[in-house]
């Protein structure tokens, strides 16, 4: 015959850990009813599922989650703690584990995009004079050649500027053309703005890394040239 | 800046929420007429960090009002389910760039079957990991719809989208207007 479980034996440690950081985790008060499993699309990835996830941390089989890529798979999109009516933490969970994992250790794409950001202001490496150059090129060619926008007005680091505007910076690397439509809608409304060249990125890929260092760094700089340089009334996320 | 607790002096707000502010202000001046014979149907995502993640469905009800306005109310067709109980694309959190392209495609599966069910040509994503996402998920597992910006569709319906600013529509809309 199987024998219990004894619960009070159970060595839970990579719980008590997250608990800490967490204390409104609520991980004991999971019912197994598994709304969160059913309403999640990363269920079943890598045999794997939120509910057994929490099963997992409250039996203190760390070593099996830590074993588990499925911390990179779920997307956090936050729809279990959402529908869960104990009000389980499972992203925050998921966070913390990605924490876990040796900084050098996490996903190649991830870290790499969060250092470029770091160490550029975006994460796919455009430094600051690149952004500028090619914000600027494509507005001049858009006033050369777009009929009824000669007079397009697009700007890096205007201080006293209304709105600071991010960029996705896909756009600017990748497909510059793309920026024309959103800067022909500010200038129909006459929108006072301007783009910041202090980590200008509308993304953070620090943040999906759970680098905390990082992703407050990004922030910090970027709201210290926004107040103290730029002096903006708004922020204007793109995305 | 929640998180960390960084205090800031300036209001931060999504371009989205501006859209629907100079709508109605009368500052943005735009309507459906492009669209009113041609009859393209669009649907939308809602990207996890301005619905769900927000706190409220106030970014993405002034999301439904401005494509809406722009496209025509027959002619927008919501997911099911939608808003802050949507699915998420399975682009997001880094998954993207995380190196897992079989699982991160089987988690867009169910969102690429939201999409097929609303029968839409265009689906319009407001935040770069989704329009990366579903624009994967559509050409691994054969949707014919196409992934636009925003304000691709807004300069579209003012008449001010150049031939140069029209790499995602499809074949129907590629010189519309020109």
């Amino acid at each position: 015959m199987a024998e219990a479980i004894k619960v009070d034996d159970l060595d839970t440690e990579l719980k008590e850990d997250v608990l800490y950081k967490v204390p409104q985790g609520n991980y004991d008060l999971c019912l197994t009813c598994g709304t969160c499993t059913g309403g999640c699309p990363a269920s079943e990835q890598f045999e794997m599922d939120p509910r057994k996830l929490i099963r997992m941390i409250n039996l203190g089989m760390d070593e099996q989650i830590k074993q588990s890529n499925w911390i990179w798979v779920c997307s956090m999109c936050a729809r279990c703690v959402f529908a869960c009516p104990m009000n389980v933490d499972i992203p925050k969970l998921i966070y913390n584990l990605r924490q876990k994992v040796p900084r050098e250790k996490r996903p190649r794409g991830i870290l790499g995009s969060c250092d470029q950001h770091i160490r550029t202001g975006s994460a796919m490496g455009a430094a600051k004079e690149d952004f500028e150059f090619t914000v600027l090129d494509v507005a001049e060619e858009i006033r050369d050649t777009h009929p009824g926008f000669e007079d397009l007005e697009v700007s890096v680091d205007r201080a006293g500027a209304h709105m600071a505007l991010n960029q996705n910076s896909r756009e600017p690397v990748t497909e510059p053309e793309e920026m024309g439509p959103l800067w022909k809608i500010l200038h129909k409304v006459e929108a006072d703005w301007t783009y910041p060249s202090v980590m200008w990125a509308g993304e953070n890929y620090c943040m999906f890394m759970a680098d905390n260092e990082g992703w407050k760094y990004i922030i910090e700089e970027f709201v210290y040239h926004i107040d103290n340089n730029l002096k903006c009334k708004q922020v204007v996320n793109t995305e | 800046m929640r998180r960390f607790n960084i205090p800031h002096n300036f209001e931060l707000i999504t371009i989205i929420e501006l859209y629907a502010q100079w709508i109605r202000e009368g500052k943005l001046v735009v309507n459906s007429d492009w669209n009113r014979d041609l009859g393209v149907k669009f649907t939308v995502q809602d990207p996890c960090n301005i619905a769900r993640k927000s706190g409220s469905n106030k970014i993405v009800d002034d999301l439904r009002f401005v494509i809406k306005t722009v496209v025509g109310e027959e002619n927008f067709i919501d997911t099911v389910p939608s808003h802050d109980n949507n699915f998420c694309c399975g682009g997001g959190g880094g998954a993207l760039q995380a190196g897992f392209p079989d699982q991160r495609r089987a988690f867009g599966k169910i969102k690429f079957n939201q999409i097929m069910a609303t029968k839409a040509s265009y689906v319009i994503a407001p935040c770069h990991n989704c329009h990366g996402q579903i624009e994967d998920i559509g050409e691994h597992f054969g949707g014919e719809y196409h992934v636009v910006h925003l304000w691709t569709i807004i300069a579209l319906a003012m008449g001010m989208l150049a031939e140069t600013e029209r790499a995602y529509l499809g074949p129907d809309l590629a010189e519309f207007g020109l």
